[in-house]
């Protein structure tokens, strides 16, 4: 009994270490690619489209709820939580560095990891159970430089995009409920925000959606690459891509948390 | 020439090739055949460098594919070309897009030269104008011309067939038979087919080995199979469970 715990823990150990050493190795392979894929600018513009772009719908309507629930939230810890500690004139200001720092990157990175990193591991597993990944192989082109290398590259560099187009709309969200809900003017809403406005917070949230837009990619490609067994097995790798995807934006913000504030 | 020396592989502690020994001189068109799950499909995979061996060595052109880097073993692939059980063409590009792909990716040509190939190999698969449909839009006999195509666009030294003729119908499998011999005539290619099709395999063979229980148990001459006294190899082409 004791024997087979041990041999559990041990096991499952052995298997994280596995997967750490897996997606290390597809990291180092993709950087070595980097020159292939600015090489093939239609690879990367596809995947960009199809991770930035097409992920704009859904990021437009996430944000402006996002920012509309944030200052209505706010507003009720300024008029009862705290009772008056604050005044309304600063919910502008809270609202801001909220959506900057933590809100939009991560719901952004979330929405990715739901849209686009399942949707990787879906595309490459069906890849690979269909033997296409191997057809790519038999005609001497490597898949971790023709496939992994462009998603990875593009959510790399669209989540950041994504992130700055979900700080406007998530503003916008907060400035109609601050203005029509609660009777804030235009003027000390967007004053607040202007006064109390740090660059430091943006740097942060581009650098948190650099690390959640590559980390998303590189999770999808590698389980995508790994997936066996026909279709349950496709189904199987979409279900831990986004698993895995979202507990590493969470697990990854709160390091990044640390260690930026 | 590609020598196959004492090759063993395994998956999970499950020996499929024990010891395999096979040479396929230039020029021949020889099949394997043998069992389902024997190892056939594995050893062509393994010939290609898409699986490593667990023991052994294959050597083609006098280079040892199992003991390459990563990067050589990429060069050696532009000698193959390979036919998926499958077919495997990418679901996501059109017919042209499939057959253009390797073109691209690994010769200088414009885009002119390019679809001039693509319209030249089509023809020679019997298969024009298809060129703008998606692999969904083709029949199953279809898709393994395409697949075909794609694999003879670079000119290879050695083509691979893994089961051509699996999944169609008996005139359709003929057709792809008469396509091989085609193209193998034309083209002057070396050729190792995996089948389990006897007709196929008498067809279009100059020389046949059969796999059973993870080892060569014949190798020859369609004719030497055919009067072969090994028990194997009788139940086998005779279609038999017991003797």
């Amino acid at each position: 009994m004791i024997l087979r715990v041990f041999q559990r823990i041990g096991a499952a150990v052995i298997s994280y270490f596995r997967e750490i050493g897996i997606l290390a190795i597809l990291l180092y392979r993709i950087i070595a690619s980097t020159g292939y894929v600015f090489r093939r600018p239609r690879l990367l513009l596809d995947q960009m489209i199809r991770i930035g772009v097409n992920s704009l719908p859904l990021i437009s309507v996430v944000s402006i709820f996002t920012g509309a629930v944030t200052a209505w939230q706010a507003a009720y810890q300024f008029q009862i939580v705290i009772a008056g500690a604050l005044s309304l004139d600063f919910l502008g200001a809270a609202s801001s560095a909220a959506i900057l720092i933590e809100l939009s990157p991560v719901l952004a990175g979330i929405v990715v990891a739901g849209r686009v990193g399942a949707s990787i591991a879906a595309e490459l597993g069906t890849m690979k159970v269909t033997e296409q990944i191997d057809a790519l192989e038999s005609l001497a082109i490597d898949p971790v430089q023709y496939l992994a290398a462009p998603r990875f590259t593009a959510g790399y560099i669209m989540l950041p995009v994504l992130v700055i187009y979900s700080y406007l709309i998530a503003h916008f969200g907060a400035y109609v409920v601050a203005s029509i809900m609660l009777g804030i003017s235009t003027n000390t809403f967007f004053g607040s925000v202007q006064r109390y406005f740090l660059v430091y917070n943006v740097y942060s949230g581009m650098l948190k959606a650099l690390v959640f837009g590559g980390g998303t990619a590189l999770i999808g490609c590698s389980i995508g690459f790994q997936a066996s067994g026909g279709a349950e097995g496709v189904g199987r790798a979409t279900i831990r891509a986004f698993v895995f995807s979202s507990a590493f934006i969470l697990i990854a913000d709160y390091v990044l948390a640390v260690i930026l504030f | 020439m590609i020598e196959i020396n004492k090759v063993k592989k395994s998956f999970d502690g499950k020996s499929v090739l024990k010891d395999i020994t096979l040479t396929i001189p230039d020029g021949q068109t020889i099949v394997i055949v043998g069992c389902s799950g024997c190892g056939k499909s594995v050893l062509l995979k393994c010939i290609m460098g898409l699986l490593t061996v667990d023991q052994g060595e294959i050597i083609v052109d006098d280079e040892n594919v199992c003991a390459m880097k990563h990067k050589d073993i990429y060069r050696i692939r532009q000698k193959f070309g390979m036919l998926f059980q499958s077919a495997a063409l990418f679901d996501s590009m059109t017919v042209e897009e499939n057959i253009g792909l390797p073109l691209r990716e690994h010769s200088d040509l414009d885009e002119d030269e390019i679809e001039a190939r693509i319209r030249h190999i089509l023809k020679l698969v019997q298969l024009p104008d298809v060129e703008k449909k998606y692999p969904a839009e083709l029949s199953g006999g279809m898709k393994k011309r395409v697949g075909l195509a794609r694999a003879l666009i670079i000119n290879p030294r050695y083509v691979l067939f893994d089961e051509p003729t699996t999944g169609l119908d008996p005139v359709m499998a003929d057709n792809i038979n008469e396509l091989i011999i085609e193209t193998h005539r034309k083209l002057n290619i070396t050729s190792i087919v995996v089948t389990h099709d006897m007709e196929s395999a008498f067809k279009i063979g100059d020389r046949i080995a059969m796999i059973s229980r993870g080892r060569i148990v014949f190798h020859g001459s369609p004719g030497e199979f055919e009067s072969s006294k090994n028990k194997v190899v009788h139940m086998f082409m005779k279609g038999r469970a017991k003797t």
